[in-house]
């Protein structure tokens, strides 16, 4: 094992490397294409043996991916918000072939308007589609849960693609030191792939989209897919166990930082989670009892194992890093619904809605949320939700709307501003 | 922990200088993390790249509120409000500018409490800008003062002949090198002067000054743009390094090349059949130079070319 400097991409594509992915469909998108050129080099120089193939949308690449996979190969591949959207009506459906494949998305917000950096509402638009996922924190988990995946997929219980998300640009561009696995052991533990009886061969015609009218059997095989999904919570667990023995890593489905003895505790997704550990530790050293749970599983939701590290707190702040337009934040509403009626829940559960677009969550911003759900557990009230926005963010904004609106009023009236007399902002 | 950040334009290494100092703190046994940071289209425009090294693991992420050291490597950047370049900086931050203006010009311009150093500038040459990257990262090596010749040697091989093939690359890294170790012993009199900022406090800090965002009407809110033609107004000809020049005199007036090869439409042809290059919207890419056919358009340092410029508005009004 070495230790060296890689980005987020470098980690994942490492991660299909070490996990000995035979195809890779691939179609290019910011932040995710450095994943794909990283894999196309390796194969061009023979690095790697794998074969790449570009389609033409994303479309066509999650339906190659689960056709491939379907005939018994190792599939990985990679997108990013618009692409993961455009791809979406084929997430859905090769998720029902349970034809397991790993694809790795790199979060980036969704237009309109379009941006190019981070929040989770493409990942998380991708819920309830029957692709289990993980939500990695750092370069480091990007790799080791890649390889956790395909174990995850591939397991006869569970059946189904997983995809690994990690943030653009805090993690898909930012180099941190990365531990690579030894490839001999990588690949001990990833082990072959057994597509069981899924597996289409040549000559031997298999139906792998059945229509069926009437909501029974319909039902039945939809049932089935959501068992497997909760199966896999379980399975998530002995995998986890397997790699840290392998690898001295220990990645719990929720990761808990602090919580033990904390009375208040954050609850976040992704990388700028470690930017909320800082705080936590700052925050300690001010005397203050506060800890942060992470879950790294989305779906399956770990919600016995939030309610047993949550049980007895006083308060929580789940700050989410996605928003649902008419609701709020997704995180906080599922961990409300796991926690609702517990008898042991925290009766303060306050939503913060914040780094959407890549928007900074500075370290006084965490402190400030704390001080927030604290003063919401002192009233006993539950704050209403924040949606987290400075008075400088809002000037900015009103600078910009104001040059709009003289460029409304010109356009209306083309005689009356040639002197520059438009006079309205 | 360390805090650096490096501002330049997309294209003159700043990327590179970020990955080369970081190496090198990793070499020397830190934790470290490094990222640039730019958007869509960026050859020319203000970018800028950070590194954080520590003993400890690093959790802080994304942007550099309060830099230990920022080194700018293109002096023109620093009155550009966008370029961000001053951010942050306090009593405690370094900054280095790459400039041919001296350190009390600086001092004076921007009457900031922070201790200011310059490199000379090596923009008139076009070999200089080429290495501005390596240049940077030794400088900044130096300055930090725990990060040894060797390190920061072996760290220069590592970045620069990732790059590309080996056969290119030897001679690559030895130039790098010979600019890096240059500018390293250059600012041998202030080695070590960058010291590590800490961190904020729990128990005293600056609460945000969060709104209640309003809701404000559709009209209001909708992200449109009512004006047409609005990129007109945006000077992408201040991204520019280098300018392309035609010379008229060789100019063939095959009326269509240059102006259909320019990616921006920046280049018209007179009803005369005469190419003009519309300069406050040109980036500087130079497609225009390679495509030519009787090369007539020349690439000059635009920064050398606006000193030129100025000198002659200065002698015209001396007259």
């Amino acid at each position: 094992m070495s230790r060296s400097l890689l980005t987020g991409n470098g980690a994942a594509a490492w991660g299909a490397r070490l996990a000995l992915a035979d195809y890779i469909p691939a179609f290019p998108i910011t932040p995710q294409t450095e994943i794909i050129e990283t894999l196309a080099n390796w194969i061009d120089t023979e690095a790697m043996a794998a074969r790449l193939v570009t389609l033409e949308s994303e479309h066509s690449m999650i339906t190659a991916a689960g056709a491939a996979a379907a005939t018994g190969v190792r599939v990985f591949s990679a997108t990013s918000s618009q692409g993961l959207l455009h791809g979406m009506e084929m997430i859905y459906t090769v998720a029902g072939w349970r034809a397991p494949f790993v694809l790795v998305n790199v979060s980036r917000g969704l237009a309109s308007p379009i941006t190019l950096e981070p929040d989770h509402n493409d990942v998380l638009a991708a819920r309830d589609s029957g692709f289990l996922q993980i939500h990695c924190a750092t370069c480091q988990e990007v790799l080791d849960s890649i390889l956790m995946a395909y174990r995850l997929a591939e397991n006869d219980r569970v059946r189904l693609p997983v995809m690994v998300n990690l943030d653009g640009f805090y993690l898909s561009f930012t180099r941190e030191p990365v531990t690579l696995p030894d490839a001999k052991t990588a690949a001990d533990f990833v082990g072959s792939y057994d597509p069981e009886n899924i597996r289409f061969r040549a000559s031997a015609p298999v139906s792998q989209a059945v229509a069926v009218l009437g909501g029974g059997p319909y039902s039945y095989f939809r049932y089935e897919s959501h068992l497997a999904a909760e199966s896999a919570l379980e399975v998530y667990h002995q995998v986890a166990d397997e790699f840290e023995n392998l690898f001295g890593r220990r990645h719990e489905a929720i990761d808990s930082y602090r919580t033990d003895d904390a009375e208040l505790v954050l609850v976040m997704l992704g990388s700028f989670a470690t930017k909320a550990q800082q705080a936590v530790d700052q925050m300690r050293d001010a005397g203050q009892a506060v800890g942060l749970l992470r879950p790294r599983l989305m779906r399956p939701f770990p919600r016995q194992q939030f309610r047993q590290l949550l049980a007895g707190k006083k308060g929580v702040a789940v700050i989410d890093q996605n928003l649902s337009m008419g609701f709020g934040g997704i995180l906080h509403g599922e961990l409300a619904s796991a926690l609702y009626g517990q008898p042991e829940a925290p009766p303060i559960l306050a939503s913060f809605v914040a780094g959407l677009g890549g928007r900074d969550i500075t370290g006084e911003e965490f402190f400030a949320m704390v001080e927030e759900t604290r003063a919401a557990v002192a009233s006993d009230q539950i704050p209403p939700p924040r949606l987290l926005y400075t008075q400088a963010e809002l000037r900015e904004v009103r600078k910009l709307q104001a040059v709009a609106q003289v460029e409304r009023v010109e356009l209306k009236q083309p005689q009356t501003v040639q002197g520059g007399q438009a006079n309205e902002s | 922990m360390y805090r650096i950040r490096f501002h330049g334009r997309g294209g003159q290494g700043m990327k590179t200088a970020s990955r080369i100092l970081g190496t090198a703190f990793f070499l020397e046994g830190f934790e470290v993390q490094d990222a640039p940071r730019y958007g869509a289209e960026r050859r020319g425009a203000p970018i800028f790249a950070y590194v954080r090294a520590d003993r400890h693991p690093i959790r802080e992420r994304g942007v550099i509120q309060r830099p230990d050291l920022v080194i700018v490597a293109d002096d023109s950047l620093v009155p550009v409000p966008g370029a961000g370049v001053i951010s942050g900086l306090d009593d405690h931050g370094i900054l280095l500018i790459n400039s041919e203006e001296s350190a009390d010009t600086w001092r004076h311009r921007l009457s900031i409490g922070s201790p200011i150093l310059t490199v000379p500038d090596h923009s008139g040459d076009p070999a200089g800008q080429r290495f501005l990257g390596a240049s940077c990262a030794g400088a900044a090596a130096r300055l930090v003062g725990v990060i040894s010749r060797e390190h920061l040697i072996q760290a220069i091989g590592d970045e620069i002949s990732a790059l590309g093939t080996a056969a290119a690359t030897a001679s690559l890294v030895q130039a790098n090198s010979d600019r890096a170790l240059d500018a390293y012993e250059a600012m041998a009199a202030h080695a070590g002067c960058v010291s590590e900022g800490s961190g904020i406090s729990a128990a005293d800090y600056r609460s945000p000054d969060w709104v209640d965002l309003p809701s404000d009407p559709a009209t209001v809110a909708a992200p449109a743009i009512h004006a047409g033609a609005t990129s007109v107004e945006v000077r992408t000809g201040l991204w520019r390094t280098l300018r392309p020049v035609i010379d008229y005199s060789r100019c063939n007036h095959c009326w269509w090349v240059c102006s259909t090869f320019c990616p921006d439409g920046a280049i018209d042809v007179a009803a005369d059949g005469e190419p003009r290059i519309d300069y406050d919207h040109c980036k500087g890419c130079m497609v225009c130079v390679a495509q030519c056919p009787p090369h007539a358009i020349e690439a000059i340092s635009e920064q050398q070319a606006q000193r030129q410029e100025t000198q002659a508005a200065d002698r015209e009004n001396s007259v």
